[in-house]
């Protein structure tokens, strides 16, 4: 009897049991090293969380802005130590809260902001040296870095000094999640324009956070969401170096953001591989020689495509899991989607239980005692090789299919991950891979009751008033004149960030400076393929 | 083309850009033997009726993730009638909660397919419904 083989998401066949030979057949240990140094793949500190535990950061945001203050105080009141934030549909696509476009969508899914006042209210009474903020935000980052930065300088703080991080992958946004706005050449020059400017102005702070996340959430397996990230991180380096920078002058500022959900072994082995990899591409392929830019600094996120409408309370487990297999892969940052979060905007309650799972991996279960405890292990350093090379042929085949860039724009890797999302949900759907709640172990209950967020209109009401006092209280004089710049700029191909500033700092709106933009860039046109 | 193909139409409504669902359903349609039309992302009430009634659909589907299904739909119910499509199969999936139901099948909904249905309810549903109707 021939035994069924068991291979995993990654394509990779997993034995029955690993010895050295394993680690050897598969390329050896090279590549494990030490922690804190290259090529990093037990981590990029010597004592990663010896010295601080990872930072928690819970996605949050909704309403408006005074709402969201409370959230955010409530978070950081309860043990939180980063903030994550959410903002509405409008705000993410460049539109205004009175837009018509925006009707029904204002404040739904985040925070809505239209002008800098928001964002004074938004992070009013938070220490913005002590708590870092991070943006997750994309069509419209270019705007919304600049209002974070214009917000912190009204505060007081040194612009030069500031960290923080927006989310800023537009690459990404063309593949999975959606909130585009400019055709793909024009948007990657724009996250080029926000790297650019912060290199020179704010160079603590990290303008872009490459996506696996969304990429693996629309239907990638774990390896091509490390390998497509590599790429698209690639061409935001090569648009760098195209403008004349070096590559030390940005890298170590790149950060990143990925999922977690599936096998737990594949899981630390990805981000293992990924963090090796990583630097050897940027020390061999770029040149780089400050350590610091070969660092892979991300965010791993405990993902909403694990997690099931079914049995909703499965959910608390499963966060449970993925923050711990978090923790074991030396992320920087960590944030859990949340039990109900497939129903709804989170609950404080169940905010407050994702909080509490990461918060026992600290104090509890020695999480933090030890770096990379899995290294070592016959399995895990086998898994880890075998993941680099599965993410170096997968980069050298979008290579061979002309580029990331051209692959997002025709719609090819769209197409791809689509269709191996359709592939895993027919298995879903036939037992083939399980789920429990789901295909296997289903009880036969009512929907379970949950604390649904309730929408408000009167929110969305209350934010045009909101808008339309700023917009009587401001300077026409000066919008008019500085959003007539970042047009100009746009045109002359210039970097566009300064003229941004200027017209947040003189409180033009969001929809005011994207329709400038979008009068020089055009919009973008999705290529429908399948 | 197959004359007797039951035509779809899979639209992205209001600016939610989360379309993984969306295609996956769409894939399922295509192998089922429907003719599919995917509207891509963002669409607006009339964009999803003029949509609708340019490629003569027999069935208008909605997939709807970030909350904003009933004041679309109730935006979109007008359309429908300036544009003749009443007697058409209206159906929505996505993440659309149990409390919902009942409101979007008064603004004339015929079906809603919440996250986790099968492809084959919402195919035979299709089939079904599309028989009972010619």
């Amino acid at each position: 009897m021939t035994e069924k083989k068991i291979i995993n998401e990654s394509g990779i066949e997993v034995k029955e049991l690993y010895t050295a030979d394993d680690v050897e057949a598969s390329g050896g240990t090279d590549m494990v090293g030490l922690p804190g140094q290259y090529p990093f793949t037990r981590g990029i500190h010597r004592e990663m969380y010896r010295k601080r535990p990872w930072t928690m950061r819970q996605y949050t945001g909704f309403a408006n802005a005074k709402d969201t203050n409370e959230r955010f105080h409530y978070l950081i009141d309860n043990g939180q130590t980063g903030l994550n934030v959410a903002f509405d549909l409008p705000t993410q696509t460049g539109l205004d809260t009175d837009d018509p476009r925006a009707e029904g969508e204002v404040g739904r899914v985040g925070m809505a902001v239209d002008t800098l006042r928001d964002f004074e209210i938004a992070f009013d009474g938070i220490d913005l040296e002590k708590i870092t903020v991070s943006l997750t935000i994309n069509g419209s980052a270019a705007i919304l870095i600049a209002m974070y930065l214009a917000m912190a300088e009204k505060r007081g703080y040194d612009v030069a000094k500031l960290r923080g991080t927006a989310q800023n992958d537009i690459l990404k946004e063309f593949i999975g999640r959606g909130t585009w706005i400019f055709p793909v050449e024009p948007s990657i020059k724009l996250v080029g324009d926000t790297i650019e400017y912060c290199a020179k102005y704010a160079p603590k702070y990290s303008p872009v956070s490459v996506c696996g996340y969304h990429i693996r959430e629309s239907g990638a397996t774990p390896e091509q969401e490390m390998a497509y990230a590599f790429c698209i991180a690639k061409a935001y380096a090569d648009d760098m170096l195209k403008r004349g920078l070096h590559i030390d002058e940005f890298a170590g500022r790149l950060s990143y953001n990925f999922n977690i959900f599936g096998n737990i072994f594949e899981q630390v082995a990805k981000f293992r591989a990924g963090r090796g990899l990583w630097a050897k591409i940027i020390k061999e392929d770029y040149g780089a020689e400050n350590p610091k830019s070969m660092w892979l600094r991300m965010i791993a996120a405990g993902g909403g495509g694990g997690l099931t409408i079914e049995q909703p309370e499965n959910n608390i487990v499963r966060g449970a899991y993925y923050a711990l297999i978090s923790a074991l892969s030396g992320t920087q940052t960590m944030a859990l989607c949340c039990y109900d979060e497939a129903y709804t905007i989170p609950s404080e309650y169940a905010q407050r239980i994702s909080l509490r799972t990461m918060q026992m991996l600290i104090e509890e279960m020695g999480l933090c005692e030890t770096v990379d405890p899995l290294a070592g292990s016959y399995y895990v350093e086998t898994m880890t090789n075998e993941m680099r090379k599965k993410m170096e042929q997968t980069m050298a085949e979008v290579e061979a299919e002309g580029g990331i860039v051209k692959m997002v724009s025709e719609g090819s890797i769209q197409a791809k991950v689509s269709a191996q999302a359709y592939e895993m949900q027919k298995n879903i759907q036939s037992g083939a891979f399980p789920k429990v709640g789901v295909n296997c172990y289903q009880t036969e209950e009512e929907e379970k009751e949950v604390e649904f967020h309730d929408y408000n209109i009167h929110d969305a009401e209350q934010q045009i008033e909101n808008l339309n006092a700023v917009k009587a209280e401001r300077d026409q004089a000066e919008v008019d004149r500085t959003l007539t710049q970042v047009k100009r700029d746009a045109e002359a191909g210039n970097n566009v960030m300064p003229a941004i500033v200027d017209a947040v700092k003189a409180y033009a709106t969001v929809g005011e400076i994207t329709k400038k933009l979008v009068e020089v860039y055009g919009m973008y046109q999705e290529p429908i393929r399948f | 083309m197959n004359e007797n193909k039951i035509r779809v139409l899979v639209g992205k409504p209001g600016l939610d850009g989360h379309d993984q669902g969306a295609k996956v359903v769409v894939r399922a349609l295509m192998d089922a033997g429907f003719e599919v039309i995917y509207t891509g992302l963002r669409k607006t009430p009339r964009e999803i009726a003029e949509a609708a009634s340019n490629e003569n659909v027999d069935v208008i589907g909605l997939s709807s993730m970030a909350g904003s299904h009933i004041p679309f739909c109730q935006k979109l119910k007008p359309l429908l009638k300036e544009y003749d499509l009443e007697d058409k199969l209206w159906i929505i999936g996505g993440n659309v909660p149990k409390k919902d139901h009942e409101a979007l099948q008064e603004i004339g909904i015929d079906a809603v397919f919440p996250t986790g249905s099968n492809f084959e309810d919402i195919i035979d549903y299709i089939k079904n419904r599309y028989r009972q109707l010619a």
